[in-house]
């Protein structure tokens, strides 16, 4: 079990928890926003971790489960503006689908302040600081999520209850 | 340079891997420890070379990865340096020349979004490991591709004809190829055209600029479109399809002269509509022409204030004065398919509207005039042939200018729009020259950043022009003292002497600043193409690229991308010209291997992503029941493989699979 697995569990905000986000940005814009910031020396919380796809449309449902089943505590999504996406409605599509993805997430129990959609264009690095940092800050609130440590545990009190049924239902049968 | 090089390695069936971590000076060592790194890196399974390195950039850094490839079997190469907008394709080609396929290859990003943008040393390392396994973790996945390559339609479309569409025309036709110039207005000439004199060297505009106007109408290669916009551009770069609406004037072109006999004809005897060239200052007819070099010099006529393009009655004395019988009021509004492989845009600039400032007192105090105004009054073919009057036809005693209207101000723009200060100048010494009236202006820095712009500074100083440091905090008529008495009062700190001066003129110039064009928003949409927050278009690289765009083959010049004066807009559409011609002249163009395909065995054919696909590229095969994508029409957005249900649609470079390494990658610690 890695170190951070076994951090405790939601709600108890151990001291030092640095929250994990994992970041989907469009090429095109916010990869370039993020880009600029670099290049304006801004300073942000180094929490992030930025992946680049070629549009938000391109985000997948699923990356943002895999990345929250993997640990993260977070997940940014950073697309151009409406009316301002280099494949013309991308962002739009990706709008839609996250509405669905936030609606399941809650319904996961996941706080909606763990997964957030941002419109940020190539020229709004300081957008994205502030973006990042007042997310960081939120989700460092709420504490870690550790989904991997909390399936873990399921799994252990599945195999643990079927250690119990698994004689009893043998016996059951015999 | 540290390095390990374990040659040995096994790598447990999984592609060998190179590592390498660039320094780029202190710009990522300072923040980042990339040894630690390169440490941490070849514990990574499949890591067999992990090197940091000063400069991965340079030609020994390249070499580097060359010569490793082909001593250590490399199969596959992770660089972590800058933003893969910058170098990959650089370590690509490095790639490629140590005999790997280009695709081999993952960039890791953690300067730009390391080490400039975090301060504590320990987490900017920790974020650059984890950013470099998820890329190590991801390269395994890679699979070895190839650019797609496309021809170039060699002609070309420039949009704007204000000086810098016609020197791009210029330049592009006289290179040879087809240009069609496009301009929303009825004759080309743009700004320029309405300036008086240039800076610093006070040659005529209209000197300089009207053999470039005729050469374009004359020149075999250029089709020029004036009154007509862009509507819409189709396709990508190398084939674009653009729809021009072609708006009507009323008159034949090919047989118009420009005797403008039908003006003097026009019912109206006396001319009642403001005339948007002069800014308004003088009236014209519903039938006109812009002015005396317009080009094309065809009259066109007002469809708002003709009366019988607005009403079908009139004597139409118009028609009978032409003897070329050129009026056709039967035209009607034309749309035009347009074929063309790249784009030029220079669509300019608007003077800001000093309404927005009220405190300067613009459309209250007659007395107050816009730069732009005094340009056309200053001029010899202008409303006043030159004469320096009041809107009351006063001449001026005294005349204040106020620098930065609309530019460094906090409450308007916040951008120096760079030319004012050196067109104020201008001003006050042709203001100077034809009224003899005591110039002051009214300044916050004054900013001649250019060749012989100081030079020309030091002589309006020596001119008698007065200078007083101080944004002007009002105009008003409020007169205090007799002398105030019917004059405009400009008060102003004065921050050299240390006082509040109280300045009475009879003429205001507001020396506005340069604002994007009102529609710039809608053309940069048309374009596909990006703006910075306040409105201007946007550059791919501040530096290295500014004339590209983030579409490929459209490129900007001139103020559209930024406010400039006339010698950096020449420059700038140089470039743009010769941008383009490169794309035309190498005859085709690579394309970015992004594309979507279908896994066809895996296709449920549910046609979910049919309606997704902006570009139309996925149609459905009726006989197999299957999706199918066009690679020619994919533009590899990858909204269709987000879609499909089954995980049958692929895009190449970003897998699902590949992603997930990387996600797997980032939070594996």
């Amino acid at each position: 079990m890695s170190e951070k697995q076994m951090q405790p569990t939601e709600g108890s905000k151990p001291k030092g928890f640095e929250p994990q986000i994992v970041a989907f940005f469009c090429n095109w814009c916010t990869y370039t926003a993020a880009d600029l910031a670099g290049v304006s020396r801004m300073k942000y919380a180094p929490n992030v971790r930025i992946i680049r796809v070629m549009c938000s449309g391109r985000v997948d449902p699923q990356f943002i489960m895999k990345a929250f089943a993997q640990g993260a505590d977070g997940v940014l999504i950073g697309g151009c503006h409406p009316g301002d996406c280099h494949y013309s409605t991308g962002n739009y599509k990706c709008l839609r689908r996250m509405r669905m993805v936030q609606r399941i997430l809650q319904r996961f129990g996941l706080q909606k302040e763990r997964f957030r959609l941002e419109w940020i264009s190539g020229a709004e690095g300081d957008r994205v600081r502030a973006v990042v940092n007042e997310m960081v800050e939120q989700v460092r609130k709420l504490g870690p999520l550790d989904l991997p440590g909390k399936m873990k545990k399921l799994d252990e009190e599945l195999a643990e209850h079927e250690m119990h049924v698994e004689p009893a239902r043998e016996a059951a049968h015999v | 340079m540290a390095d390990n090089t374990g040659n040995g390695q096994k790598t447990n069936g999984l592609p060998r891997i190179g590592f390498y971590i660039c320094h780029c000076g202190s710009n990522i060592a300072g923040i980042i420890d990339v040894v630690a790194v390169a440490k941490f890196a070849e514990t990574l399974p499949g890591v067999v070379v992990s090197r940091e390195y000063k400069y991965m950039c340079s030609d020994p850094g390249q070499e580097l990865i060359a010569q490793d490839i082909k001593e250590h079997k490399l199969e596959r190469i992770v660089v972590a340096s800058c933003s893969p907008n910058l170098h990959e394709e650089t370590f690509r080609k490095a790639a490629q020349k140590g005999g790997l396929n280009p695709f081999y290859f993952q960039m890791v990003n953690i300067r730009e979004h390391a080490s400039w943008v975090h301060e504590n040393k320990a987490a900017a390392t920790l974020k650059a490991k984890d950013l470099c396994r998820a890329a190590i973790y991801r390269v395994r996945l890679h699979k070895a591709l190839e650019k797609r390559r496309v021809p170039v339609n060699p002609d070309v479309l420039v949009v704007g004809g204000g000086i810098a569409g016609i020197h791009a025309a210029l330049t592009l036709a006289n290179a040879g190829k087809k240009v069609t110039l496009v301009e929303r207005e009825a004759t080309i000439g743009g700004h320029m055209a309405m300036f008086d004199k240039t800076f610093p060297t006070l040659d005529c505009a209209a000197c300089i600029l009207t053999p470039k106007m005729s050469a374009v109408k004359s020149h075999p290669n250029i089709t020029l479109w004036t009154y007509s916009e862009v509507e819409k551009v189709d396709g990508y770069v190398g084939s674009y399809e653009v729809t021009v609406k072609r708006k009507p004037r009323y008159i034949k072109e090919d047989l118009c002269v420009g005797c403008m006999e039908c003006i003097e004809a026009c019912v109206f005897k006396e001319a009642k509509v403001p005339d948007a060239f002069n800014q308004g200052l003088s009236k014209r007819r519903p039938i006109y022409i812009d002015f005396p070099q317009a080009t094309p010099k065809v009259v066109v006529i007002d469809p708002a204030t003709c009366i019988n393009v607005k009403t079908g009655k009139c004597k139409k004395t118009c028609v009978e004065a032409c003897d070329r019988d050129a009026i056709d009021f039967t035209q009607k509004e034309e749309k035009v398919q347009l074929k063309v492989g790249t784009i030029v845009l220079a669509t300019g600039f608007k003077p800001f509207d000093p309404k927005k400032s009220p405190h300067y007192g613009y459309g209250k105090y007659p007395g107050v005039f816009t730069a732009l105004e005094i340009e056309r009054l200053v001029n010899a073919s202008g409303p006043t042939s030159g004469e320096v009057l009041t809107r009351d036809g006063r001449h001026p005693k005294a005349v204040g200018i106020i620098h930065c209207v609309g530019s460094r101000d906090e409450k308007t723009n916040k951008w120096c729009s760079r030319v004012c200060c050196m067109y104020s100048l201008k001003l006050a010494h042709l203001i100077k020259e034809h009224s003899g009236a005591e110039v002051y202006n009214f300044y916050i820095d004054m900013r001649a950043p250019g060749k012989a712009y100081e030079e020309f500074y030091e002589k309006l100083l020596s001119e008698g022009v007065h200078f007083i440091r101080g944004r002007v905090a009002e105009v008003t008529d409020w007169a205090m003292t007799k002398e105030e008495e019917g004059k405009l009062v400009l008060r102003v700190e004065d921050t050299l002497a240390g006082f509040v001066r109280r300045v009475p003129v009879d003429m205001v110039v507001l020396a506005t600043g340069l604002v994007p064009q009102s529609d710039a928003g809608d053309v940069r949409r048309v374009f596909n193409i990006g703006c910075g927050k306040e409105g201007f278009f946007q550059e791919r690289h501040p530096k290295l690229a500014p004339v590209n765009t983030f579409t490929d083959g459209v490129f900007i010049a001139g103020a559209c991308q930024a406010p400039k004066d006339i010698p950096d807009t020449v420059a700038q559409a140089g470039a743009a010209a010769a941008e383009a011609l490169a794309l035309v002249d190498a005859g085709f163009v690579e394309l970015e291997p992004n594309t979507s395909y279908v896994l066809e065995e895996e296709c449920c054919g549910c046609k979910n992503c049919i309606p997704l696909c902006p570009y139309t590229a996925i149609s459905f095969d009726e006989t197999k029941k299957k999706a199918d994508i066009n690679e020619v029409l994919c533009k590899g957005c990858g909204v269709c493989a987000a879609a499909c249900p089954s995980g049958s649609i692929v895009q190449n470079l970003f897998e699902d699979a590949e992603i997930y390494s990387e996600i797997e990658g980032v939070l594996a610690r």
